[in-house]
């Protein structure tokens, strides 16, 4: 499903390269957990695949569904089905969130030529959905993510990626600032999202989510490149020994 | 006044001044309005329309942007309109004429024509200041208009809409509230215009009493070629509230004064103005706020969406008075230049003499945030809807301040009506 094949990548203000010759494979059906260091590129990552415009890639290819997405606007990208729940969602004042995820979703299928979904769907759709991640729904009466807490901000990504169903879902660490319960209901979210032709990919610090999200493979990112990669008992290994054996080896 | 120091008529000076000639008797008024109007155009006729070089209107050269002024008569007939918010109670005054009055629950209407007729309006017609020139103007030329006098404790439970209806021509036209003490209501100030160049002003005054809690909402949506020169004038009493809309949304030179004095303990007062300009429009608010007792808080927030090659312009002057202490005012203006050519100035002006007092203002000029239109985009909102959505919250953030959601939502079609139709 998404092939990257020795990306590089700089800050397009600076010229300072961040990605620096990667490769990573996730098939289909496959839950792809990222690992590494703070500052080694992992949310970098995650914005060039949703087609942020700073930076800028210099080498290298992204195929999605064995297509290269490079020149793809961030919203073409978002309609074909790729999804980036953000590190820091961002917050819009103004916009109330309901009329944001209305938008969001007609506009994805109007590009997808499907017809838009008419207001009382729209609403049961959303109201379900926040339901299941015991989402106040007088929150979505607010302004976007504003003066959402840490964990509501992150319980709010996962509600976009269930209401859109994107097939390429990318988290980056999802799981920070979140409380024991509200990890559990996320990881449930992500989880009831697993099927055989949806890839998710799970950035984070912490073996803990990956014990609820069950991980396929495992990927060390560090400078830029993926320098080792295995199954879940990578991850378990990390947690007992930190990074600095696998960044020895590789060195 | 020395003759020869008087620079050249403009044609607008002059067009005025035939007009007057022309109308001046058959204005409505006694014989102190007739000679407080003689006054007001003898003074015009020494100053003339204002300059830049007149510190008040630096950033509307009137006497420049001027250029003509149409026929005296009020123009082609103008039709009711459907209020803003469906039910409200409609008070029209149409090509500058008002429709025989009646009374509204809590409300008592009168004709502003009778004010001029027996007299009453005669203090009022008085220019604010040497520089007032939308006060001379209008009261010299003032026909028509609505008193109203808001009882007691009353509690209206439908929003009010003053409408003015103008297509081509002029009108000048005037709006005389007395909210007694403990009343509360939502009035509408609507100007709407048609294709026909046409130059109206307008007047507003109003009398908030002790504990009286007034909304009062400009929308101002002249025709493409109007001029529309507007003034209001406010004085709150003792715990007073009195929170002004101003929703610039038309007109091809327009400015709105506002002219607020905040004279009793514990008064407040909010400005929330939104200008949405496009084209080649010229827009000007224009306030001048004083505190002058103590523990009174005031604020305003300015909007402001710049299009295609229109300039707008914020003044906004708070004098607090040596006595006005614990004085709290705070005043914002933020603008949005979605184009290269457009231009908005804001120029805050604070002039305090008490010592114990909290004053700040802040004004920026932003473009659209990248990382707002970047997450919205990665939810699959193409760059165009993201704007218009960005767009949209940026100016709806100040109508969902206020308490009835159906004038809220009333509001926000209005104002998403223009965006999407220029945006
Ligand atoms: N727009 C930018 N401007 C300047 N530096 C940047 C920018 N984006 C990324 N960087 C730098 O690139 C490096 C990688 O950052 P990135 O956010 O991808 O790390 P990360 O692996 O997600 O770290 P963390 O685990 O702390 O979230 C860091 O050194 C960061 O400071
Ligand atoms: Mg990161």
């Amino acid at each position: 499903m998404l092939e990257i094949k020795n990306l590089h990548a700089r800050i397009a203000e600076s010229g300072t390269e961040i990605i620096r010759g990667l490769n990573l494979t996730v098939n289909a059906g496959e839950v792809a957990a990222i690992m590494g260091p703070n500052g080694s590129g992992k949310s970098t990552l995650s914005y060039i695949l949703a087609g942020r415009e700073d930076y800028e890639v210099t080498e290298g290819d992204i195929l999605y569904n064995g297509e290269s997405i490079l020149e793809l606007e961030p919203s073409e990208r978002a309609a074909k089905g790729i999804f980036l729940a953000f590190q820091y969602p961002v917050e819009i004042p103004g916009v109330a969130t309901m009329q944001f995820l209305k938008v969001a979703i007609n506009e994805q299928r109007k590009a997808r030529g499907e017809e838009e979904l008419k207001t009382p769907d729209f609403m049961r759709l959303v109201k379900e959905k926040a339901g299941e991640l015991k989402i106040d729904p007088d929150m979505l009466k607010r302004p976007l993510n504003v003066g959402f807490s840490g964990g509501e901000k992150k319980r709010a990504e996962i509600l976009q990626m269930k209401l859109l169903e994107p097939k390429l879902c990318v988290l980056d660490e999802t799981d920070s600032g979140l409380d024991i319960d509200a990890l559990k209901i996320v990881a449930e979210g992500v989880n009831a999202l697993r099927s055989p032709d949806r890839a998710i990919i799970v950035i984070t610090h912490y073996q803990r989510l990956l014990e609820h999200i069950v991980p396929d493979t495992v990927h060390v990112l560090y400078k830029g490149q993926v320098i080792r990669s295995g199954d879940k008992e990578l991850a378990s290994e990390l947690e007992a020994n930190g990074y600095a054996d696998i960044i020895d080896a590789a060195a | 006044m020395n003759i020869q120091a008087k620079t050249q008529r403009t044609a607008a000076e002059q067009g005025l001044i035939d007009a007057f000639s022309a109308l001046v008797s058959d204005l409505p008024g006694d014989t102190s309005v007739t000679a407080k109007r003689d006054r007001l155009m003898a003074d015009f006729g020494d100053a003339g329309l204002p300059s830049r070089r007149v510190e008040a209107w630096h950033y509307t050269d009137l006497r420049t942007l001027l250029r003509e002024v149409p026929n005296h008569l009020p123009g082609e007939t103008a039709s009711q309109l459907r209020p803003i918010l469906d039910g409200s109670e409609v008070l029209p005054l149409l090509g500058g004429r008002y429709v025989e009055p009646r009374d509204i629950e809590g409300l008592k209407v009168g004709s502003f024509r009778e004010a001029l007729m027996n007299g009453w309006a005669t203090a009022s017609l008085d220019a604010l200041r040497p520089d007032d020139a939308i006060g001379r103007i209008n009261g010299a030329f003032v026909m028509d208009g609505y008193t109203l006098k808001l009882a007691a404790d009353a509690a209206p439970e439908k929003t009010i809409e003053l409408q003015s209806v103008q297509n081509g021509g002029q009108a000048h036209g005037r709006f005389r509230l007395e909210a007694e003490a403990g009343s509360r209501a939502t009035f509408i100030e609507r100007h709407a215009g048609g294709e026909a160049a046409g130059l109206t002003t307008s007047v507003t005054e109003i009398d908030v009493a002790e504990g009286a809690e007034l909304v009062w909402v400009i929308v101002q949506e002249r025709g493409g070629e109007d001029t529309h020169l507007g003034q209001l004038r406010a004085k709150l009493a003792k715990d007073a509230n009195f929170k002004l809309y101003v929703i610039n949304m038309g007109g091809k030179l327009v400015r709105q004064e506002v002219d607020i004095a905040v004279d009793g303990e514990g008064a407040h007062f909010d400005l929330r103005a939104i200008n949405l300009l496009a084209g080649q429009s010229h827009t000007d608010i224009t306030l001048t706020l004083g505190h002058s007792v103590p523990d009174t808080t005031s604020q305003e927030i300015v909007r402001n969406v710049v299009l295609d090659r229109a300039r707008g312009a914020f003044q906004g002057q708070i004098r607090v008075s040596r006595e006005a202490q614990k004085t709290d005012a705070q005043m914002a203006c933020n603008s949005l230049l979605l184009s290269d050519d457009g231009e908005f100035d804001a120029k805050p002006e604070l002039e305090i003499f008490a010592d114990d007092v909290i004053c700040a203002h802040g004004a920026t000029v932003d473009d659209l945030d990248p990382v707002h239109l970047f997450y919205l985009a990665a939810r699959g909102v193409p760059e165009k809807i993201a704007s218009a959505l960005l767009v949209k919250g940026f100016v709806e953030e100040l109508l969902d301040e206020l308490d009835d959601e159906a004038l809220t939502d009333a509001l926000k079609e209005r104002v998403e009506d223009w965006l999407d139709a220029h945006v």
